[in-house]
Parts: structure tokens; sequence; C-alpha cells
């Protein structure tokens, strides 16, 4: 595939610095009827290829995609991409096809003349009164997704973790026993407390630090935000939940964990991706790969932006609890 | 008006002229320089995207003390891609397209000698050559030019310690944006005083061609957000320099706190937003008015529904201006502000596919011409299509938040506002060229450009969804960092390939450009058989435009193919027969 590319790509320079050569030969600037005739089959192999282009990247590219999601909320997500997608589609392979098949079909012919066709209320009425409908009913499924997204408020026993972001790692903190998260502040930072926590808040005692993410499953979690620096973007594509880390503030996102690590490791789509991945691994002599959940960072926030990461673990809620329990709290690592 | 008999010198003439056309030259040509500049650094990133870690000559050549054994260090990758964007969508787009043609063809065709003000015109110019040349040597300071993204979110860009290129190389880039938005405020507010008070006899409102209603509505875009964008630079430059609070707040960076309190990174987001986001119809418009033009005039007939087309350029218009938070869905805002945003987002589709249909409509049972132009134009109705219906994933609140920053974001706005810009701009100088240099340019390595280009762009822009479909978040400077990204290096070396192609193929276009300035076939009068009042013109340039009186009008400019008439062309300066209808 690569090759050919290349062999393509040496075959159009070529022509290119021919045709440039030939540059003194500025003689033909107006279509002539010939010309709208080669243009038009052009157009009508262009239309081709943008067809096979679009179903071969549809087909070829799928098993790189995300696997479904792990998060219960995900799958309104997950119901509303598929729609959309479906209309994109849908419009896309009309539109395009009358783009291509006008210009070809109507390419222009000596002794013709085109239709004086100005105007047609009927028409724009059509075409103004069909995506009207079509759009309300996709913005208010996205508008229920989205605040069944973002409103925590019948959150029952939720778990709340706070995540801090700073150049170039994540940490994160568990509110402990009384559910409440100590006060913090980048003004505390210093030596091993490295994000900020408030020592002389009783809410800070059993709060638990943590690098690596441990989520239960089946228990909504609400993420509190901070940034210690510049901008970040807290990003979990596979639970879709992103939120953006602001110094100076403090952001939310929630969801439900869905799938257990190791239940989406045998979900089918990880596996052919799984598959796929170690495949090239192989091939370049590394280690194979072994699918885990990720927060990455997703907002330029400096050179090592693109290695700013953090491992996400969901387990049962009885093996979340006591991992929890085996950790040590900020009243134990501190003092 | 005699100005023509003037005796003007090389420095009147060339450099300090006051003459429309010869500052639409100026923009022209500044703007491709800028845009060889620009398309380059997308070249030397494509290559640290597909091939990590690989040694490049070019890229050796090319970034000095940036690179090490022709690898590109990270700070110069996020440079690259942060002064790409700035060059394409400012320097580029905005001054080298609006900059040219709106210059060009205001007064050509609303039937003026000149803009109001040619002075301001020219200052207008200048300032702009002065922002691109000091965004130009940016390049050139130590620690590298500015790389906080073209959309230089504090408090990244605000701090000389979060990255080399927040030191002198993002003074340098606000000390440009600052005079580059003065000079498009100048540009700009000449564009609207000329639009409304120059027209000549005839020449209503809705008699306008549609390129003077997209530059006439893009201007007042530009004079209600650009000043927003300034005052949010100023704020910027008064956190960096004078230790103001404005965008920040409790900050502890390289060991020690700072002394910011209060601040707010979000409301950098809403001022830079508030001009970003009508910024793409800045860049978009005009060259969905060149399309309307050329695609009227190639396929013989009148643009279908020419009142819907003005009402949806002003619907666009309207929206663009409160849309802005749909690029903040996930940055902390009030939710309820997400739903808000959302809604008038997708409003946004509607006039757009308004458009999109009636210019589909309007090749319907045409007659048409495949001149280089047409070519590029009906490119601009695909590339604007596919891009688009992409929005209806982005503007969407909800789907935002996974697809948020990712490759999948790069792809919707190359395609819906960079390709289609460039594609209404290569267009505009394929089809008034003529008229700028008085020669033609070649329809054979018009062909050539265009479809290289048509294949490349595809063969970027559309595997490139699925790479941010995967998850991979943009600006990173390689995936290596994460097994799970793995399986989508292969469609970044595809992309890189099918970008490299189309870098090449515009050299046929520089090639044609520049050799048909000298060598080109003259042109005629009137080589598209068009019905604007440009055409009226003579081929050679003088002061003043006519020679005689400016013509009047009597028709919309949309007379092709009109029943009654032999020639499929009736120009606007054309006196109604007898019985027939005005329009």
């Amino acid at each position: 595939m690569t090759a050919l590319i290349y062999i393509f790509i040496a075959i159009v320079s070529a022509i290119a610095i021919w045709q440039v050569t030939n540059i003194f030969n500025l003689k033909g600037v107006i279509a002539t009827e010939r010309d709208n005739n080669t243009q038009g089959y052009l157009f009508a192999a262009f239309g081709v290829f943008f067809y096979v282009l679009m179903i071969y990247c549809l087909v070829a590219y799928n098993v790189v995609l995300l696997p479904e999601s792990a998060s219960v909320e995900g799958e309104h997500y997950d119901n509303l991409y598929v729609i959309t997608m479906l209309l994109i589609l849908f419009v896309q392979a009309i539109t395009q096809f009358l783009l291509f098949y006008f210009a070809f079909k109507y390419r222009g012919k000596k002794g013709t003349k085109a239709l004086f066709y100005a105007d047609s209320h009927k028409l724009e009425l059509l075409w103004t009164g069909v995506p009207t409908i079509v759009l309300s009913v996709l913005v208010i499924y996205g508008l229920w997704a989205w605040n069944n997204f973002m409103d925590v408020s019948d959150a029952e026993r939720p778990l709340i973790i706070e995540v801090y972001a700073k150049q170039f790692s994540w940490e994160a903190r568990y509110a402990g026993e009384d559910q409440t998260l100590g006060r913090a502040n980048v003004r505390n930072i210093k030596g091993i407390n490295t994000m900020g926590v408030d020592m002389t808040d009783k809410n800070t005692q059993d709060d638990v630090p943590t690098r690596i993410l441990h989520l239960p499953k089946g228990r909504q979690v609400i993420f509190k935000f901070r940034s210690q620096d510049v901008l970040h973007s807290a990003y979990m594509p596979h639970f879709r939940a992103q939120m953006n880390c602001v110094p100076g503030m403090i952001t939310q996102f929630s969801f439900t964990p869905k799938l257990t690590t190791e239940e989406m490791r045998v979900n089918e789509a990880t596996v052919a991706k799984v598959a796929g991945i170690n495949k090239i691994r192989k091939e370049k002599g590394e280690d194979p790969y072994e699918f885990d959940y990720l927060l990455l960072c997703n907002k330029i926030c400096g050179s090592s932006h693109y290695n700013m990461q953090m491992k996400i673990v969901v387990q049962e809620e009885a093996a979340f609890n006591s991992w929890l329990k085996s950790q040590k709290t900020f009243a134990q690592v501190l003092h | 008006m005699s100005a023509h008999h003037h005796k003007q010198t090389f420095v009147t003439k060339y450099i300090f002229s006051t003459d429309h056309k010869m500052i639409s030259k100026q923009y022209l040509v500044t703007g491709i320089f800028m845009g060889i500049v620009g398309v380059l650094m997308s070249m030397m990133f494509r290559l640290q995207i597909a091939w990590p870690d690989h040694s490049f000559t070019l890229i050796e050549a090319f970034l000095g003390p940036h690179q090490e054994d022709g690898v590109m260090t990270p700070d110069m990758y996020l440079a690259l891609v942060t002064i790409h964007g700035t060059i394409m969508v400012f320097f580029v787009l905005t001054a080298g397209l609006s900059g040219t043609f709106s210059n060009l063809l205001i007064p050509l065709q609303i039937g003026a000698r000149d803009m109001a003000s040619g002075f301001l015109n020219m200052v207008s110019y200048w300032l702009f050559f002065l922002s691109s040349l000091l965004m130009l040597i940016s390049l050139f300071v130590e620690a590298g030019p500015a790389a906080a993204g073209w959309t230089i979110y504090p408090p990244l860009s605000a701090l000389p310690q979060a990255m080399p290129g927040s030191g002198m190389g993002m003074t340098l880039w606000l000390i440009s944006m600052a005079i580059f938005i003065a000079s498009s405020l100048l540009g700009s507010l000449n564009y609207i005083v000329t639009v409304l008070n120059l027209r000549t006899v005839g020449m209503k409102m809705t008699r306008l061609p549609l390129t003077i209603w997209t530059f006439f509505v893009t201007a007042i875009i530009g004079v209600v957000s650009f000043p927003v964008l300034l005052s949010a630079a100023l704020l910027l430059i008064f956190d960096r320099s004078f230790g103001t609070s404005f965008f920040l707040s409790d900050i502890f960076i390289n060991g020690e706190v700072l002394h910011y309190q209060g601040g707010s990174p979000v409301l950098f987001e809403h001022l830079f937003w508030f001009l970003g986001h009508p910024e793409v119809y800045i860049v978009l418009l005009p060259a969905l008015g060149i399309t309307s033009e050329v695609i009227s005039t190639n396929s013989r007939k009148p643009i279908f529904g020419y009142r819907a087309m003005i009402a949806s350029i002003i619907a666009i218009a309207f929206l663009s201006t409160v849309v802005w938070g749909h690029h903040m869905f996930v940055s902390g805002m009030n939710p309820f502000l997400g739903s808000v945003f959302t809604f008038t987002t997708l409003l946004i589709a509607i006039p757009s596919a308004v458009k999109s249909f009636n210019y589909l409509t309007t090749l319907w049972k045409g007659n048409l011409q495949m001149n280089p132009a047409m070519l590029f134009s009906i490119g601009l109705v695909s590339t604007f299509i596919t891009g688009g219906l992409t929005g209806l994933v982005l503007g969407d609140s909800a789907l935002d938040i996974n697809v948020h920053d990712t490759y999948f974001v790069v792809a919707h706005f190359h395609l819906v506002m960079g390709v289609s810009a460039i594609y209404g701009m290569f267009a505009g100088v394929y089809h008034w060229f003529p008229k700028m240099y008085g020669r033609m340019m070649s329809k054979t390595l018009g062909y050539w450009h265009f479809w290289i280009t048509a294949v490349a762009a595809y063969g970027v822009f559309f595997p490139m969804h699925f790479v941010g479909l995967a998850g991979l978040p943009r600006r990173y400077y390689n995936n290596t960092a994460f097994p799970l990204f793995d399986d989508v290096q292969d469609i970044n070396i595809v992309i890189t390939l099918f970008a490299i192609l189309g870098g090449l193929a515009q050299i046929i276009f520089l090639a044609n450009f520049f050799m048909s300035i000298y060598r080109g076939k003259k042109a005629t009068q009137n080589p598209w058989k068009s019905n604007t009042l440009e055409w009226t013109t003579p081929v050679e340039h003088i002061h003043g435009n006519w020679p005689g009186k400016i013509p009047e009008v009597h028709r919309w400019p949309y007379d092709y193919s009109k029943p009654g008439w032999d020639e499929d062309f009736v120009p606007q300066n054309t006196p109604l027969k007898e019985g027939e209808e005005p329009s």
C-alpha cells in the first residue's frame, strides 16, 4: 500500500515537472467544448474515487475506532453518535452524488442553452424546512444527553475523586470516608504535598492520594478537576468523558463505569483492535500491548503534552473497596 | 477624474499606491508568499507525525537550533502547528483572500472609481505587510516562535516558564496580531463605506453581485468581532508584561507560586472565540461569494435563489456571532451555556444547507463551462458539504465531549473552512487574473493543479476523521507513548503522503501564476462572457477604472441564458428591452 503511494507520488511529480517545463505553452486559456467533455468525465471519475475512498475508510478503519462505551452515560453518546453519523452519511451520499452527476451530465455543449431558472419558493421552503425538522430532533436528543452527562444532582452515594493536572503528569485523590475533599491550593505545595492539600482541614485527613486511578464498576463517580499551572484537559475516551482542568477553578464531570478493565479486554472490538496493534508491534519487535483504560491530556500544555497520561483501572466494587482500604490516607502520608 | 494623466513614479505606482487594483495585487502576492511559508510548515510537521524520530534533511536545513540530527524538537513541533494555523487563518485566508478580492472587486463591481478612502486602503495594506514581517521575524527569535497553539490560551501563552515559545516569540505574535487587526479594521471600514455610498446609478443593494454581498457582510463581521480579539491580546500583554491577573490565578510552576490571583483563562477563551468563530465565516463567506459568481457565470445560468442566498449570508453572519461557546463545551463553563450554544450552532446548518442546495440547483440543467475557476468552485461545494456535515457532531455539546480537540476536529475545520476557502481563493485567482494582470492563466496547468489538489485534499482529510474517532488528540508531537494508537500510524503515513502530494501540486499553481503575469496570453475585455461591471473596464489598468462615464446599471447580475436574448449573457449595464421585466 505504502509503496504504491510512493510510486504514485513519483509519477505525479514527474508529470508535474514535465508540465512545468511545458509552461511556455500558455496558449490554451478558455475551456473549449473538448475541455468541458474531458473535465465532465473527470468529475464522474472523481465521484467514483470519492465514494471508493469513503467506503474504504469506513470499512478498513473501522477497527481502529474506540470500542463501545465503558460508561453507562456513554451509551447515550454512542446512540446519538450513530444516529448523527447515519444522517451525515445519508445526506453526504446524496448531495455529493448530485454534485458530481450534475458536473458530468450538464458539461457544456455547443448549441445548448442553459435553463433560465432563477427561483422556486417551493424548493427553497423544502430545503429550509426539512433540515429544520431533522435538526430539531438532533438538538432535542443532544440536549437531553448533555444534561444527562452534566447534571449530577440526583447521584446516589457518588464516589468523589479529585483529578489534579500539572506539566506533565496526573495525580488524583479520593474523598475518603467522609465523602468530602479537603481544601487545597497551590500555595500549600511543599515537598511531598504535591497536590497542595490543606492539612489543617479535617476533611483532608482521610483523603487518599493515588497515581493510578481505580474506579468501581456500577457506582457513579464525580470527578473534580484542578490544574496546577496551565490548561490541561482530562480526556477519558473509552468513557466518552472529557473536561478541561483550569488553574484557579474547579471543574467537574461524572460518569458511571460500566465495564471493568477485565471485561473490556475481552470485548470483541477491543480484542480485534489489540490484535491489530500487536501485529504491528511484533513487526517492529516491540513488547505486546495489553489493553488498559487511560486518562490523557487533550489540551496543549507544553513540550511533553504528548506524553501526559494516567492509567485507569475499573474493578468490581468489592475489589475496589479493598484496594482503597489498602491505600494510605494523607494523614498517614504527610504526618 | 483624470488621475491617470498624473505622472506616477515607480514608488507611487507599485509601492505606496492608493489604487485599489494595485493594492489588491499587493495583498495577493503577500498572501501567496505567506501561504508558501504556512504550507511548508505543514509539510514539516506532517513528516514528524508520520515518521517520528526519523532524520530529514529538510528539517535539518530549515530548523537550525530547533532540531537534532534532522528531528525537530517537541517545542518546535508545537511552534510549527501554531504558526501554520496563525498564518493560514489570518494572513492567507483573511488578508490574502478578503484583502485581494474585496479590494479588486468592490469598486469594479459596484461601479466606483476607487475605494472610499484610497489612503486608508494603502495604510491598511502596509499595516498588514508590517504584521506579516513581524510574524516572520518571530520565527527567528532564539527560544523559537509562539507555540501555544493558534488559540494562544493562557496561562500557557502567558508564562515564559511554561514553554520556550511563550517568551519573545509570543510577544512578537501579539504585536503582529494587534497590527494585523488594525489593518483589518481599516480595510473593513473602507469596504463597508464604499459599498454603501459609492454604488453607480441603478446599482440597488438587490442588484449587487453575491461577491459584493459576502465582502460587505464579512467586513461587518470583522468590525464587530476583531476589536474583541484586540482587547484580549492587550489584556494578555498586560498579564505577561505588567503583572495583572486578567486570565491568571493560582499558579505553581517551576517550583514557585506566582502572585496571580482572581483571573480566569475561561474569560480569555470567551474573548478569543468571540472573534475566533466569526473568523471562520470571515474566511469562508468571501470564498462562497466568489463561488456564487463563478458557478453562475460558468453554468451560464442565474444563481438559484438570489434573495435566499442574501438571506442566508446575513443569517450566517448573525448566527456566527452567537455560537462561539461551541469551542468551549468542555472548558468548564456552565453546562447551561453549553445547551444554548448547541442550539444556536445547529441553527447555522439551516442557512448552510440552503446555500449548498442552491449551488446544486444552479448547476442543474446548466451549460457548464469547465474553466479552472469552475472546477475549484465545484470542488468547494464538495468540501463545504463534507466538512459542514461533521459540524453536526462537533456542534452538538453531548457529541463534542469525546471528539473535542482530537484529529476529528482538525479534519472538520480543514475541509469546511481551510480547503473550501483556499478553493474559493484559487477560483477567484483563475477567474479574475485577466482583470488583475491583463493576461490569462494557462487552463491546462489549472486543470492539473485542481485535480491533484482535489485528490490530495480528500486523501489527507477524509482518513483524518478516523484518527480522531480513534481518540488521538491533536497537537501531539508523536503518539509513541500510547500503544493504544499504534494502529493509526499507518493512516498518519497515508495522510502525510497525500499532504506532500498536495503541497507539490501548488508548485504548478505558482509556476502558472508567475509565468502568466509575464508570458500569459493577452486577455480580452470579457473573457468569461460575464455580466458584472468589472468586465466593462478596459484591460489595461487606469486610475479611475472607466475612461469615460461610469456605466449605469439596469438589471441584476445574473441574466444568463435569458429567454429572448441571442447571447447567453446580458451585462448589467444593458438597458431593458421594451416590455422586459426589471430585476
